[in-house]
Order: structure tokens, then sequence, then C-alpha cells
């Protein structure tokens, strides 16, 4: 039995001059949710994307349940940011959900029955069954947001990494995507969300790691996310 | 036909001067269409040029070159108000816009060329030289009309230097100091549609957009101030016209226009990987540069953080325990020796006969301050 | 089998093969990169008819292919530097490799059997003398067999690959995270576009090629919003093109390729003009009754806000009311017309006066 869920040693990654992450070491445990906390151009996105093999380290390696990223892969959930896709793109939130359940079945295989019903369930949970056949260029913010979040439950991963789950959505959405993520804890799943507002970072996360290039701190909320800490994170501005 | 008499032909030497001066007024404006990433508006235009070469002719009946040129001018400003009202009415990307219109226009000149053949009598021989560029066809009169043209467009480059240089940068601030963004745009626009038809003769409607594009892409790569690469861009235009057109009239059954292209994308090809500074070549040797300074930074950090943890600050470590994870055990094993030889002739660290290493003070001293650099704390 | 049905069977194959792969291109963003691979297949043609010494080997299939892919990886390479714009990349790479094959042909292919108008304007005019014999039998048209299965290959294709191509083109990100890699599906799909384009590139040229593959997923894109339904539409569309482009070019006895290409701006201009949902005319309109809406709910506000204060007299003065809202006089006395019209509002002595209605329309609007 691993004792942690996920375990990063020794990560570094640039891309020019910079290093864009330092020598990352984390080991994260099951069943909690974390938030990544830093300033602009701390390297938050990239430590998820480093994290999901999207970038490639220059060194270090992550691991998950003790092995590594690709035989982990079906467990394993991903929430990009909001802008990094089309949304004139000529399909519905239904699709668009249906879409999570692909990795499941692999090439070629089409989504039957079952996987229809699993994503209609996970539109229902986010609120937006009334829209399900709509094209997604009609969407708010806050609701391509909630698209995202349903996509996400149909991959029934055991591991969640979002980025930036709460930019730019109202404050209806932000009830209802913290709704989700306490439930996802409750079923034994971790999440790992890049967020900003430092305000709610106690109220909705566990664990947090104060990231600046290298990781300042990292562990539970109560301990780690101290004003002490988020100077050494943001410097002397506040 | 040798040198010598290319040196003395009279009517090449006007032939190469037309080229010369097209180089010149497609590189500067080019430079400006590179820079506001609108190169490929370039190729829609001179594409969209051709059904009205051909309704002209259908008219007229003549190769009048004036009157051609107009007609090619008209319709070339008509493809750009359909793209640009495709863009500004509708959800279609801006590439789908350009293909479209292209295609369809051109169509259109071959529907209307193909019809023109089809008169009888019609002296229509040439008009297909617009599709390909000839310039060995070009007039004495044509010439002129090009260097007048040629002319015109430096003038106004030169007179309104100072807005086109901050529009071209910032438009949302040139407007705001009050810039007309829509003036600006109408008059750059409409000069670099005015030197697209002045190349078709010589360069063709399907190549006269790498003209437009590729002096100004090779430009930039050899510096950042924008008078020199509209300098330099017009520079490399006239060196592509004049060589182009020389290969074009010393070899047989040489297309004038394709011989512009591939001498100017062989300056643009020299250009990307040895200017100084933003070549690939250059920037490769860096990035390898960085790369290693990184690891190394890293390898001394790992060091210092291990003599930390020991009672003897001193103590020599064995390779393997100062190996960062890496994704190719065996290289990183062999960069792990190489990067610490550099460490050691810097002085920061020691090696002994068993192959194990020591952290020296100046070595202490630069781990401290590298930690300091990347933001974190001290240990 | 007539000439003039090997002829317009021909155009349709062709249309419908370049509609189909279109939509994932014109989704992608790969309109322009796609006019460079038809281009820049020449290149490849010519090369493979050097060896071989035939146009109708297979090796030009594949040279051709070659030289596509060979196309997108060095204009893509180019972008990474991030030394240009992206539309400068393809601005370089397609010239150069085109102005190479224009430059080989007409050098070193002026005596043999390749002519440079045919090559990039086609002629499908000519498809009925190329016969494909076997067994010493004629069966028809050899484009027709050959475009035939290079239709049969893009079908197969997307509808195998359906949901691959859906994913990548949406979302690349998640793509690559649930295990489908992008750049399989992405280099599988322009290998398949320059094997369309080689194999249409006999009958209708290297240029018009891209009228073909963008022209109908564009309209269709206009008309749907469903990724299935644009499929369809697009091939529909197409169809259509082939067919009355080609009537068009008997009736005038002009280029046929030339003609469909013509034809194909020509449906997408009235459907950009008159699509339902998105057209121009649609668009001009929704603009225009938004702005009227806007200024009704502005005036009424305005009449509301100041409704029994001692500003009213001023405030809603007809003569002065447009300088406190600050319209033209023309835009407010539209407005007014239409708040009469409503009975939201009544003139009295020169004076603007909420009615119930309106009143009851202005909270309920603002809420």
């Amino acid at each position: 039995m691993q004792k942690y869920l996920i375990e990063a040693e020794d990560m570094t990654v640039a891309y020019d001059k910079k290093p864009v992450l330092w020598d990352i070491d984390l080991k994260i445990p099951k069943g909690i949710l974390m938030a990544i906390v830093g300033p602009n151009g701390a390297g938050k996105s990239t430590l998820i994307k480093a994290m999901l093999n999207i970038i490639r380290p220059i060194s270090g390696k992550v691991l998950f349940n003790g092995c590594d990223y690709q035989s982990q892969r079906q467990y394993i959930g991903y929430v990009p940011q909001r802008g990094s896709v089309d949304w004139d793109f000529p399909t519905s939130i239904f699709d668009v959900v249906l879409m999570g359940t692909y990795g499941q079945m692999g090439w070629i295989k089409r989504p039957g029955r079952k996987q229809k019903e699993k994503a209609m369930d996970a539109i229902k949970k986010v609120g937006m069954e009334e829209f399900a056949h709509r094209q997604i260029s009609q969407l708010s913010g806050g609701q391509q947001q909630r698209v995202f979040l349903a996509r996400a439950l149909v991959q029934d991963a055991d591991i969640y990494f979002m980025d930036e789950p709460f930019q730019g959505v109202d404050a209806k959405t932000e009830k209802a995507i913290i709704v989700i993520l306490k439930e996802l804890r409750s079923k034994g799943k971790t999440v790992i969300a890049v967020h900003h507002d430092l305000q709610t970072v106690k109220e909705y996360f566990d664990w947090v790691t104060l990231l600046n290039t290298k990781i300042i701190k990292y562990g539970e909320v109560d301990e780690v996310f101290t004003a002490e800490n988020l100077k050494l994170t943001y410097g002397n501005i506040s | 036909m040798s040198i010598e008499a290319l040196m003395g032909d009279y009517t090449l030497q006007i032939v190469t001067l037309g080229s010369a001066m097209l180089g010149a007024a497609s590189g500067v404006l080019g430079s400006f269409a590179v820079l506001r990433k609108q190169g490929l508006l370039g190729d829609a235009v001179s594409h969209a040029a051709l059904p009205g070469i051909a309704f002209v002719f259908l008219i007229t009946g003549v190769k009048h070159t004036e009157m051609l040129l107009l007609g090619a001018l008209i319709s070339g400003l008509m493809g750009t108000f359909v793209i640009i009202s495709i863009h500004r009415y509708t959800k279609i990307k801006f590439d789908s816009a350009l293909a479209l219109t292209l295609s369809s226009f051109f169509g259109l000149g071959l529907v209307l060329l193909t019809y023109i053949q089809r008169i009888p009598n019609a002296n229509q021989a040439g008009l297909e030289n617009f599709i390909f560029g000839q310039a060995s066809t070009l007039l004495k009169r044509d010439v002129y009309t090009m260097i007048v043209l040629g002319s015109i467009i430096l003038l106004i480059v030169g007179l309104l230097w100072k807005e086109l240089k901050i529009f071209s940068f910032d438009p949302e601030f040139a407007q705001s100091i009050g810039f007309s963004d829509r003036k600006i745009n109408i008059i750059l626009s409409g000069i670099t549609v005015v030197a697209i038809i002045i190349g078709l003769q010589s360069v063709g409607v399907i190549l006269m957009s790498a003209l437009l594009i590729a002096p100004g892409v090779a430009a930039r790569q050899w510096t950042d101030k924008l008078s020199v690469m509209v300098i330099l861009a017009s520079v490399f235009g006239i060196i592509s016209g004049v060589l182009g057109t020389a290969a074009s009239s010393l070899a047989a059954n040489m297309p004038t226009g394709p011989a512009i292209v591939v001498v100017i994308s062989l300056i643009v090809f020299f250009s990307l990987f040895l200017a100084p500074n933003r070549g690939i070549l250059w920037r490769y040797l860096k990035m390898r540069r960085n790369s290693r300074e990184i690891n190394e930074d890293r390898i001394l950090v790992n060091l210092y953080q291990l003599a930390l943890n020991h009672d003897d600050i001193y103590h020599a470590h064995q390779v393997a325990m100062l190996t960062p994870i890496e994704i190719v055990e065996f290289k990183a094993e062999k960069n792990m020796v190489k990067s610490l030889h550099s460490l050691a002739a810097k002085g920061y660290v020691r090696g002994d006969y068993f192959d194990t290493w020591a952290i020296t003070d100046a070595g202490i001293e630069q781990a401290k301050r590298i930690v300091v650099e990347n933001g974190g704390e001290s240990l | 089998m007539t000439p003039q049905l090997e002829i317009a069977i021909t155009a349709v194959i062709v249309s419908s093969a370049c509609a189909l792969l279109g939509v994932f291109l014109v989704l992608r963003k790969m309109a322009m990169m796609t006019d460079a691979i038809a281009h820049t297949i020449l290149l490849g043609i010519v090369m493979a008819f050097f060896f071989t010494e035939s146009l109708n080997s297979p090796f030009l299939i594949i040279g051709a292919a070659i030289i596509g892919l060979l196309t997108v990886y060095l204009t893509e390479l180019l972008q990474r530097t991030k030394l240009m714009a992206e539309d400068s990349a393809i601005g370089i790479v397609f010239p150069f490799l085109f102005s190479i094959a224009i430059i080989l042909i007409s050098r070193y292919a002026a005596n043999v059997h390749l002519d440079v108008d045919s090559v990039l304007l086609g002629e499908l005019a000519f498809v009925p003398f190329d016969r494909f014999i076997v067994f010493g039998r004629d069966i028809g048209a050899r484009a027709i067999y050959i475009m035939g299965t290079i239709l049969l290959i893009d079908l197969l294709y997307v509808a195998l690959f359906y949901k691959e191509l859906k994913l990548v083109t949406f979302d690349a990100l998640l793509a690559s995270v649930l295990g489908f890699s992008p750049i399989l599906i992405h280099y599988s799909l322009m290998g398949l576009v320059s094997i369309t384009a080689v194999g249409a590139f006999e009958a209708v040229g290297s240029i018009l090629v891209i009228a073909f593959m963008v022209g109908p997923p564009v309209s269709a894109y206009m008309l749907t919003d469903k990724l299935r339904n644009m499929l369809i539409f697009s091939i529909l569309i197409g169809l259509i093109n082939a067919i009355i482009g080609y009537q068009i070019s008997v009736f005038f006895d002009v280029s046929i390729a030339g003609s469909i290409a013509a034809f194909t701006g020509i449906t997408f201009l009235a459907i950009f003009i008159f699509a339902p949902k998105r057209g121009m005319v649609t668009m001009i309109y929704t603009r225009r009754v938004q702005r009227i809406d806007y200024g009704v709910n502005s005036l009424l506000f305005h009449l509301y806000n100041h409704e029994d204060t001692n500003m009213e007299e001023e405030e809603s003065n007809i003569n002065s009311i447009n300088q406190h809202l600050h319209w033209d006089k023309r835009f407010l006395e539209k407005i007014l017309k239409k708040v009469v019209s409503s009975r939201y509002v009544v003139l009295s002595k020169g004076y603007l006066k909420l009615t119930p209605e309106g009143r009851e329309h202005t909270i309920k609007s603002f809420k």
C-alpha cells in the first residue's frame, strides 16, 4: 500500500532562460482538496501540465500510486482553462460532456447508451440540464466552467487536476463547483486546483501548495496558509 | 545570353530597374504587413486581382497595362472588402475567409480568361502571364508606371512614418492619442494593394504574397528597430528582384516570379539560421548553455543541502547521491559528471580520486546566492 | 456513359471528398495551410514524374503525400521558432516549394508531357480521354476510379475516427490527457488532404482545390450548430456547387473548375447574406432591434428615475431630453415613435410622461 497518492520528485521545468519550476518535490495524500497558489508567472499551470505529462520537464518524475503517468492515465481527470478551446465549435453541451467518456473506450469505439446516461447525469449535477442540447457559444463564463466540470465528472477519475476552475465565474457557479468538489472528496477522490482568490483558500480547500517557481511550503491549510508564508510567496507587496 | 551582353542590354536594364523598384516597395510595405500579422491578406488580394484584369480586357479588348492594373486594383480592393465583411459579420475564422475569397475570385478570373480565349481574333496572348509573371514582357512604359507608383508609395511611407510606426506597434494606443485608426488602416491597405498590383506583371498573382512577406521576415531577424528593418527589407527585396530577373533572362525557360521567390526564400533561411540573437543557431547555443547552467545550479544546491544535513559540511558524496532523477538515466549520469567537473573548475566543488565530491566555501556562498535568486527561503 | 456524364460524376466525387475533409480543416483553422499543401504537392508530383516519366503512376500520389506532410512539418517548425507570425510561416514555405516546382516544370518538362497550365488549372474536360482499361475492356474514365477510391478512403477515415477528430479538434489538451494523440490525428488528416488534393489536381488543378475544400464547409458552418449536420450540409453544398458550376461552364464554354470555384463563392455569398440565424441580414436586423430595445429601456428608465422629483420638468422636456441622454435627434425620434406606439409614454404639452403600462414595463425590465 502506497502512502501517498501522488509523488513528484526533483521536477524542474525551463522554457528559455529562467527555470519556470525549480526542483519540485510534492507528496500528496489521497482524498484531499488542494489549491495551488502563487503570484502570476509562478508556474502554477505549468506544474499541472508537467504532472500530466503535457509539458516535459528537464528533470524529475511524477508517480501516481507509485506508477508512472501512462499506466494510471485512466484514473486522472483534467479540467483545462476555459479559454483554451474554441467556443464557436459546432457542438452541443451534451456532446462536450460526452467527450469525457472517450478515454475509457479507447480508439474507434463510440459512446453507447451507458455513457450517454452518465453524461446526462453529470449535466444535471451541474444544473445545466435545460441547456443540454444547446450550442456551446451561447454560454456565459460560469456556464462554460460548469460544462467543463461535468465533463471531468464523467471521466470517473480518482485524481482531478483543474486549471483555474473559479476564474471569472458568477457566485452561483462558484457555489455549485464547491459543492461538487466536496462531494468528490467525500467519495475519496483527490482534487488539485490552481486557485487565484486568496480569500477563499481556507474555506474551499484542505491542503495548499504555495508556489513561486519553487515550492515555498505545502501541506494542510491551517498550518501552511499563514501570513508569514504568504509573504515569502508573494514578496513584500502587501 | 552572357553576362557581358546582359550588362549592355538596354531592355534588360530597364526591366531590372522595374524589379528593383518592386522589391523596394514590397519590402517596405511587407515589413508593416508582417508586423501586423497580415501577410496572407496580400496573398488573397493578389489572387483577387485576376478577375479584374480579365474583366477590363473583356470590355476594352486591348492590353493597355494601366487599364488592366486599374481593373486589378478594383477587384483586389473588392476582395479585401469581402474578407473584412466576412470577418466582421460571421464567426468564420480569418484564414477560412481568406482561402474562400482568394479561390473563388481566382476561379472567376479563370472563367473570364477561358471565355476570352473563345472570342475569335482577340489579342489575348500574354494575359496568362499575370498568373506567374514574366518580367521580360515588361515594356518601357510599364516600368515607368512601376517606378512612378513605387516612388509614390515610398513617399507616403516617408511622410507618414511616425504614424505608421506607432500604428503597427500599438493601434489602440495610437488611437488613444488621437490618430485615426481607420484612416491609417485605409491608407496602409491601399498602398499595399498598389504595391501588389505593380508586382503582378513580373511576379504574378500566385507568388506575389511571398515578395510581401519574405523580405520583412528576413529583415526582422537582424534588428529590433523598425527603421533598420524597413530599410533592410527593401534591400533584400531589391537584391531578390535584381537577381531573380537576371536569372530568368540568363537561363532558358526560367520564369521570373519563381526565380525571385527562390532568391528571397534563400535570404530568409539564411537569416533565420544565422542572425545574431534571434537566429536558430544562436538560440540553440544559448539554450544549451542555459540548461547546462541551470543543471549546475541544481547540483550545487543539492550538494549544499546534503552538506547541511551532514555532520561534516565538507564530506564528499558519491555521484549517485547527487543525481537528480532524470528521464534518461544513463545520460543523466554522464551529464552529471560533466557538470561536476565544470563546477570544480569554478572552484565551487572538489572532486577526489574515488569520484566523490564535496562542496567548498565558495560553493556554499554561490549555493546560497542561487537559492535567494530563485525566490526561495534560506535554508 | 457519355463524356458529359463522366465529367459530371468526376466533379461530384471530387467535391464530395474535398467537402468532407474540409469541415475539419476549417474547424482546425488549417484553411490556408491546405491552400499551401494544394500548391506544394506539385513539387511531389513533378519529382515523382521525373523518376517514373508517367502521369499515372501511384508514385505520384506517394510523392505528393510526402511533400504535403513536409509542408505541414516545415511550416510548424518555422512557427515553433517564434521568429515570425504564424501566417508568415505559411507564406514562406509554400511559395518556396511551389517556385521550385514551377522552375523544374518550365525548364525540364517542357518537351515532356507535363504542362504547367494543365497541372495548375486542371481541365475536367479532359477526364473522359483517359480511360481505365481492365483486361482489354474499357470500363470508364480513369479519374472516376481514382477519385472514387480516394473518396471511399476519406469516408472510411472520417467514419472510423469521427470521435477522435472531434475531440482533437475541439480540445487537443484533453485529447492528449485521455490518450488520443493529437499529432497522430493531425498528420493523418493532413496526409489524407494531400492525397485527396493530388487526386483532384488533375481534374481541377492545384489552385482551385482549395475552393472545393473550404467553400462548402464554411457555407455549412453558417447554417448549423452541429458537427454532424455540418458534415452533411458541406457535402450537399459541394454537390450543388459541382453540378450547377458544371452546367454554367457548359453554357458559356469556359473552364469547368473555375466555374465551380466561382459558383462556390456565389453560394457562400448567398448564404452569408441570407442565412436564417447567422446571415448578415439577420445580424444587422438583430443589432438594430437590440439598439432600439436598449434605447426604449434607457428612455423609460430615465423618465422613471426623475418621476415626481423636482427635476422632472427639466428632465422630461421633449426639446432637451436628447441632451440629457446624449442621443442625437434622429435616434430620439425613432425611440419616441416606438414608446408612444407601444403606449409606454404619452406626450402632453411638450413633456413626456410614463403610462402605468410604461411604469410596469420599466420595473419589469429593470429586474
